[in-house]
């Protein structure tokens, strides 16, 4: 009764007010996320078969298996480390568990590109690793190479595991124990038991975990372009930048959202798997004791992936920061680092905003299609950078000309109206397209988890309107606002194709600073405005350690 | 009358959730809407509290007009205090700022003071300074009556204030609510799906099923004079027996006949079905008319035997705790209602 209710209640208001029940704003909100995937589909019509057989001729079949092997290998290799780490952890106890538990998610905080240039300049030939060995062997042509396909996956998986971990951590913790004894006292082998019984049930979240690792990999910029490993998204950069093709950028990005669809596709599917599984909370069973060379291959095993996932690569980010600090962090250096707070403070400030205006839309209406529009609005996450780039500047240059051509026609000249694509406006706009659901999903859940039966109250007691904002919702709000902000900030700040490719002359922020100096290969070099980025990105995973550690 | 309701209903879509309810309570008295759920008692409060507006009829409280078709007052403005079924305590606030929330037009100090005289009589004086979730259950749904109450309301709304309590702290919750708002003479509107609960806090209790109001009366006269079956069933245990009405008060039955000082206007000669509730069977070793007992509770000062007569039929009895029987034994009964209570024969 108390749910039919509150879903009548939102009618009865609306019905009052007006007849149109889809507040303006929520369509504006939808824009930058229509707009770039309604360009890039479009494009398929505007077909130039000149471009397309250079495409097909010159970029696809490389493109194409460069992706296709790329994903399937770091969905293979992510899974794996993901689902056993995850496995360990949550229902084995081995020396420094308790450590490895948080341990494992620091690697969220180190963006893949940091950690390609790192493991680049570190395991190249000319790096310091091939060089130590060279002194005491007199060769390492038996090392095997980084830049290959193989170093690419390594350095992705060892990025993007965390993923996996986290949500396949959290299903076998909540799984419990139970399930696992009761199979054994159903005659079940331990070993049989987590082959029949444990995977079986944690499959959705891992098979989720896996499908959030396959949408970065088809996103990732950054990682590939170190290794001048072509994927879509570096075509889709050269493209645009180099060969100046609006048309073939357009359509390799059409090719690239298809891939990710099927991303997209799997991870709906595997969420709406994780709906049947029960997850009974409060079963604790006792952990499984690891033995002997169990023990300290467990230990030694999280120990690697967290050596090679963070500690050596924050070591050796450090160890080259300190090395060029005394040169580089001059006016220029403190220059990057004001131009990407600024940017990731606008962009936090506008997409809060735009979050609670949607938050409240859904909280006041409440009409089915004001959930769609929202669902609409914060799809941009699952598109990648690039995509989102050229399909955010493609329509602005066209408006740019538009009105310029419309203020010389009128005042003969058009010379003191800005370009358009050259303002910050392209830049938030694309950002908003990407980050909304980053922003929009803590600010949803804060407000609903405040009642509607403590907004009834305050109702009883005298207090609506906007002292009901501000004496209820507001302090209520504030953690959730904050961590929006945050998470969308930190985001923004490890950006990289969509700054790169949107900013504004001059826009130079950390995150480009890196990929030029990482595209004159001066690793040493990239390393500082590195640390400043992975700092920054600390804050959100030890957050993020902090509540997981709630789970457990 | 402080609250009146004229023909109220509510629709939703094609269903009327309340449907035609009328009642009226007095000042100072507590009334309680009762029915299982789905049955529009919750709609109906929150149609009082003017949280939903009606479709037909008029609400009324000290005389003013709260809700109509065409006008429905704001929830702000109608000056009733209201406690939530999930309490809806403000998490961010102690408990007596909580309190002071709805107290509006006094100074700090005065409002301070007001919100600690209420703590004081709901018993959680010295809880002022904790936060709702330091607080158990019952605690909790204790701050927020004295919420509810601190702004002296003209009415007190209670949504199902009881069904997150677990049983124990159910009745003795129930017993003190009574006697706050019986000791602030606030006159008040409890909903609730549990008849014990509406009749150890109300006075007047109305039997609400689909939307329709079955029966408002007080908790004696629901027991013992159902106005239709669905309240007889409802309220209380008890059985049908099939029955032919003799006379006024006589209903004879298999058990023999019936009589009671009933005022139930029946035709003689028309079947019915009669009511027996368990305490209108008694056990009586020295009667001739005799039942097999098929089910036996104990209840520690009372047996629950479940009877089974010659025809089939099953009675209730309720028996002191003396009288131990056996499932298969035979015992003697006597039927003696004091008031007959037959309803239409059901075809």
């Amino acid at each position: 009764m108390a749910v039919d209710a509150a879903v009548v209640h939102g009618h009865a208001r609306g019905e009052r007010r007006r007849r149109w029940p889809i507040p303006a704003f929520v369509l504006l909100l939808c824009v930058p996320a229509i707009a770039p995937l309604a360009i890039v589909v479009g494009s398929i019509a505007g077909h130039d078969p000149e471009v397309w057989s250079h495409l097909s001729r010159y970029v696809l079949p490389e493109v194409v298996t460069n992706t296709v092997l790329l994903v399937v290998g770091v969905a293979l290799a992510a899974g794996c480390l993901g689902a056993g780490l995850a496995w360990l952890i949550a229902m084995c106890d081995f020396p420094g568990r308790r450590f490895f538990d948080w341990a494992l998610l620091l690697p969220l905080a180190i963006p893949a590109y940091v950690l390609a240039f790192v493991a680049v300049g570190f395991l190249d030939y000319a790096g310091p690793l091939q060089s130590g060995l060279r002194a005491v062997f007199g060769s390492s042509d038996w090392f095997p190479s980084i830049r290959s396909r193989g170093g690419v996956i390594l350095v992705l998986s060892l990025t993007l595991y965390p993923y996996v971990y986290l949500l396949a951590r959290g299903a076998f913790l909540t799984q419990g124990r139970c399930a696992l004894e009761a199979a054994q006292t159903l005659g079940l082998s331990r070993a049989a038991a987590v082959w029949r019984i444990a995977l079986p049930m944690a499959r959705p979240w891992i098979a989720a975990g896996v499908a959030l690792v396959c949408m970065e990999t088809l996103a990732d910029f950054g990682a590939v372009s170190v290794f001048n490993y072509n994927t879509f998204t570096t075509a889709i950069y050269r493209a645009w930048s180099g060969m100046f093709s609006t048309q073939a950028a357009l359509e390799l990005a059409a090719i690239l959202m298809l891939f990710v669809l099927l991303a997209l596709l799997l991870e709906r599917r595997s969420r709406a798997g994780a709906r049947f599984v029960a997850r009974d909370a409060a079963c604790e069973g006792r952990r499984i004791q690891l033995r002997g060379a169990a023990r300290w291959m467990a230990a030694g095993g999280a120990a690697m992936v967290f050596t090679a996932a963070f500690a050596a690569p924050v070591l050796q980010l450090l160890l080259w920061a300190a090395k060029h600090a005394s040169s580089d962090i001059d006016a220029r250096y403190w220059g990057y680092a004001a131009r990407s707070m600024l940017l990731a403070g606008s962009a936090a400030l506008v997409i809060v905003g735009a979050s609670v205006m949607l938050a409240y839309a859904l909280r006041r209406e409440g009409h089915w299609i004001s959930r769609v529009l929202v669902r609409i609005a914060t799809m941009g996450y699952a598109v990648p950078g690039t995509v989102l780039a050229v399909g955010i500047l493609v329509p602005l240059i066209a408006l740019n000309n538009a009105v310029h051509d419309a203020a010389r026609a009128l005042f003969g000249t058009s010379a003191g109206i800005p370009l358009l694509q050259g303002t910050l406006l392209g830049v938030l706009l694309a950002y908003m397209a990407r980050f909304l659901a980053v922003g929009f999903s803590p600010v949803e859940s804060g407000l609903q988890r405040i009642t509607r039966s403590v907004d009834e109250a305050a109702a009883s007691l005298g207090v609506v309107g906007s002292a009901l904002v501000r004496r209820v919702h507001a302090p209520l709000l504030r953690t959730s606002l904050a961590t929006a902000a945050l998470l969308v900030f930190v985001d923004v700040m490890k950006e990289m194709p969509i700054t790169l490719i949107t900013r504004p002359f001059g826009w130079d922020t950390l995150a480009v600073r890196v990929y030029e100096m990482t595209a004159n290969g001066e690793w040493e070099r990239a390393a500082l405005p590195a640390v400043a980025i992975v700092l920054v990105g600390l804050v959100p995973a030890a957050l993020l350690t902090r509540r997981s550690a709630h789970v457990a | 009358m402080w609250l009146e309701l004229e023909h109220v209903s509510r629709r939703f879509g094609a269903r009327a959730a309340v449907n035609g309810v009328t009642f009226r309570l007095p000042r100072g008295s507590i009334g309680c809407l009762l029915g299982p759920s789905g049955c529009g008692k919750t709609t109906a409060l929150r149609c009082i509290a003017g949280f939903e507006s009606v479709d037909e009829g008029s609400i009324r409280a000290h005389g003013r007009l709260l809700s109509t078709p065409q006008f429905t007052a704001p929830p702000e403005t109608r000056q009733f205090g209201m406690v939530f079924q999930d309490y809806a305590l403000f998490p961010h606030l102690s408990v007596l700022e909580n309190v002071a929330f709805g107290l509006h037009g006094l100074d700090r100090a005065a409002r301070r003071r007001r919100a600690g005289d209420m703590l004081a009589t709901v018993g959680l004086a010295d809880y002022g300074a904790a936060y709702p979730h330091q607080l158990s259950g019952g605690q909790q749904q204790r701050v927020a009556l004295a919420r509810a109450l601190a702004p002296e309301p003209t009415l007190v709304l209670l949504d199902e204030p009881f069904s997150s309590l677990d049983v124990d702290l159910r009745e003795r919750l129930g017993f003190e609510v009574r006697s706050i708002l019986k000791a602030l003479n606030a006159t008040a509107l409890l909903v609730t799906h549990d008849q014990q609960e509406a009749f150890a806090v109300a006075d007047m209790v109305g039997v609400m099923r689909e939307g329709r109001l079955e029966q408002w009366a007080a908790p004696y006269q629901l027991y013992h004079q159902p106005a239709t079956r669905f309240v007889a069933d409802f309220i209380g245990q008890g059985v049908f027996i099939p029955g032919e009405v003799l006379a006024e008060g006589a209903v004879r039955t298999e058990l023999g006949v019936v009589r009671a000082d009933g005022r139930a206007k029946w035709r003689v000669g028309s079947h019915v079905d009669l009511l027996l509730r368990p305490d209108d069977v008694i056990h009586d070793d020295s009667s001739l008319l005799r039942a097999e007992v098929r089910q036996r509770a104990f209840r520690g000062a009372e047996f629950l035997y479940t009877l089974r007569l010659p025809s089939g039929a099953q009675l209730l009895s309720l028996a002191p705790s003396h009288h131990d029987h056996a499932v298969g034994e035979h015992i003697g009964i006597r039927i003696e209602p004091d008031h007959v209570v037959a309803f239409d024969r059901e075809s």
